[in-house]
């Protein structure tokens, strides 16, 4: 039963073949199961999850607004406050923080009637590209243990993979929902800026920072879509538009759809094999009617390092707030306010975090704002016009979701620069805005590799049906790994 | 180039141990020099992106509503008294 989608398991609790407290049993009997190598969560919330159940199947049983993942286990990445269930952000410095509220994707998967099983590992405070620099463990690649699972969302996107979860949500800052897709083979989505509330993100970076779907295929990722998607008044950044129901995108066609290839992207860096697996995924979608044609993105090449000035910003600023003052950690025995704070944020956050508000801080300073920050803003308009550029001509853009497949626990641990520059595919996408998928297209000595979709703005039907499209046509979403 | 991590981790209010001193010193230099390249696009008359999606302010009526969950809130103090958060003193 927790190797199934959701769309397959709804048919099954909608005719009351199974029931959710059934499902539910399941998947904690897996995650009991696997959770020892695999470490995808923080917190399990068996009873919770029971309790959300039982009142799943009174829903079913009088069959009253049955949502496709009404009675469905999904894990939330632990940066969405869950009320009265441990928040952490894998963080030492928020480890006991029990929130007062729901984000808002957390209360309308509720309403939904789905059932929230646990809260999964993940950088912490989401900096990070391996779920190494969780502050709780690391989280193993259940495709080979001694492997990452990529990040921040890692055991997001581990849980799904070693079906400890049957969906679950991320959030992708420069590429967290779709890294660790891509290295775990799942379907990985970030929407467009605006189109899933943050209220109850913790906040990493606010320009960049979006929610949306880890699940085993991309009809999955439509259904959980309709349950998050839309506008909020608790996030003024959300944006007040229709939201479409997703499922209508699912159509089996890319006849006549204009894709283009990245032409940075598929150059130096990009692993041999990854490449190859991308190029026979274009001849596919060429084969099913699509029009290939190659797309140049000159500015990609100083995405990466304006996306490590902006966001190290946007984080310097935003983590300010954990002072001690109100909730998470205090150094109890500082004898001063200016010592409590310097004790609790020593003590409190993670090498690579503090790393982060370092360099955030310094780009902000007065004397290197303008010749770092700024400069990285105007650097940004010219990545969003070379990609607007191409969607003058292109339909949707693909690459390679990373340049590699899954790295070595470990290997890039010692030099953060070697880490940051495996975002180089996704990170221009959040500096645009723009909707994209990782959906698994092949694989490299055992371990998966993605191809990654990229829209216009608010398009996201159209980067689902290409990706519904080659997803119908192949079998990559299908391999499970062998734990 | 040199980097006065005293200076910025003081305006993080980021204490910092003598270790990660001297690694981030070296580290975000590193990084720092990769992020030079950028000196390389000219940007004259290029504006600023800070959202990339076109933000306006929100703005409505304040309404005062009841606060459901103050108990969780006060749970949440480091440090209580009397439904307060106790802090270290401020002022001498």
């Amino acid at each position: 039963m927790h190797g199934q989608t959701a769309h397959e398991l709804h048919t099954l609790l909608a005719t009351r073949k199974i029931s959710s407290v059934e499902l539910t049993e399941a998947a904690l009997a897996r995650i009991d199961k696997v959770e020892n190598r695999v470490q995808a969560y923080v917190t399990v919330t068996k009873e919770e999850a029971f309790r959300q159940a039982r009142s799943a199947d009174e829903r079913i049983k009088k069959n009253e607004a049955l949502n496709p993942l009404t009675g469905i286990p999904i894990a939330i990445k632990d940066n969405m406050c869950t009320r009265g269930v441990l928040t952490t952000c894998s963080s030492k410095i928020l480890a006991n923080y029990l929130p007062p509220y729901d984000a808002t994707v957390v209360s309308r998967i509720k309403e939904a009637g789905a059932v929230i099983i646990g809260k999964t590992n993940m950088d912490e405070f989401a900096m990070g590209s391996s779920t190494e620099n969780s502050g709780m463990h690391p989280t193993h690649n259940p495709w080979d243990l001694k492997t990452v699972p990529g990040g921040s969302s890692g055991g997001s996107a581990a849980a799904v993979a070693a079906d400890e979860a049957i969906l679950a949500t991320g959030s992708d800052t420069g590429g967290s929902i779709r890294q660790p897709a891509s290295f775990c083979g799942v379907v990985g989505f970030k929407p467009t800026y605006g189109r899933v509330s943050r209220y109850g993100l913790v906040a990493f970076a606010s320009s960049l920072d979006q929610i949306g779907p880890l699940t085993k295929d991309v009809t999955d990722t439509a259904l959980l879509m309709n349950v998050i998607a839309g506008h909020d008044p608790k996030d003024s950044t959300s944006v007040d538009l229709p939201v479409p129901d997703y499922r209508n995108a699912l159509v089996d066609n890319v006849k006549n759809m204009k894709v283009g290839i990245i032409k940075e992207l598929m150059s130096k860096g990009m692993d041999k094999e990854v490449k190859a697996s991308v190029q026979s995924a274009l001849k596919k979608l060429e084969g099913l009617g699509a029009n290939i044609s190659e797309v140049p993105m000159p500015s990609f090449e100083y995405a990466v390092a304006t996306y490590y000035l902006i966001a190290p910003a946007e984080a310097s600023s935003n983590l300010a707030r954990y002072d001690a003052v109100k909730y998470g950690r205090r150094d109890k025995d500082a004898k001063d306010l200016l010592s409590m704070y310097y004790n609790t944020r020593r003590e409190g956050f993670g090498s690579e975090v503090k790393r982060r508000i370092m360099l955030g801080t310094y780009a902000l300073s007065a004397g290197y704002y303008d010749a770092y920050y700024l400069k990285a803003l105007k650097v940004r308009t010219l990545i969003k016009r070379d990609l607007e550029k191409a969607f003058k001509k292109c339909d949707v853009l693909v690459s390679p979701t990373a340049p590699t497949t899954a790295f070595r626990i470990g290997e890039k641990t010692a030099d953060p620069l070697s880490m940051y520059l495996s975002d180089i595919a996704t990170i221009p996408v959040n500096l645009a805005g723009l909707p994209a998928i990782s959906i698994p297209c092949g694989s490299s000595r055992g371990l998966p590799v993605g191809l990654q979709i990229i829209g216009q703005a608010f398009d996201e039907e159209t980067v689902l049906r290409a990706a519904f499209t080659y997803e119908q046509n192949t079998h990559w979403h299908k391999q499970k790994p062998p734990l | 180039m040199k980097i006065d991590v005293e200076h910025v981790a003081r305006l993080a209010r980021l204490g910092l141990s003598p270790e990660e001193k001297k690694l981030f010193e070296q580290q975000l230099s590193a990084i720092l020099e990769y992020a030079d390249i950028l000196k390389e696009l000219d940007t004259e008359g290029v504006p600023p992106t800070s959202h990339a999606i076109p933000m306006k302010n929100v703005l409505r009526e304040d309404q005062v509503v009841p606060c459901q969950n103050a108990d969780e809130i006060i749970a949440n103090a480091p440090e209580e008294e009397a439904r307060m958060f106790r802090v270290p003193k401020i002022m001498e």
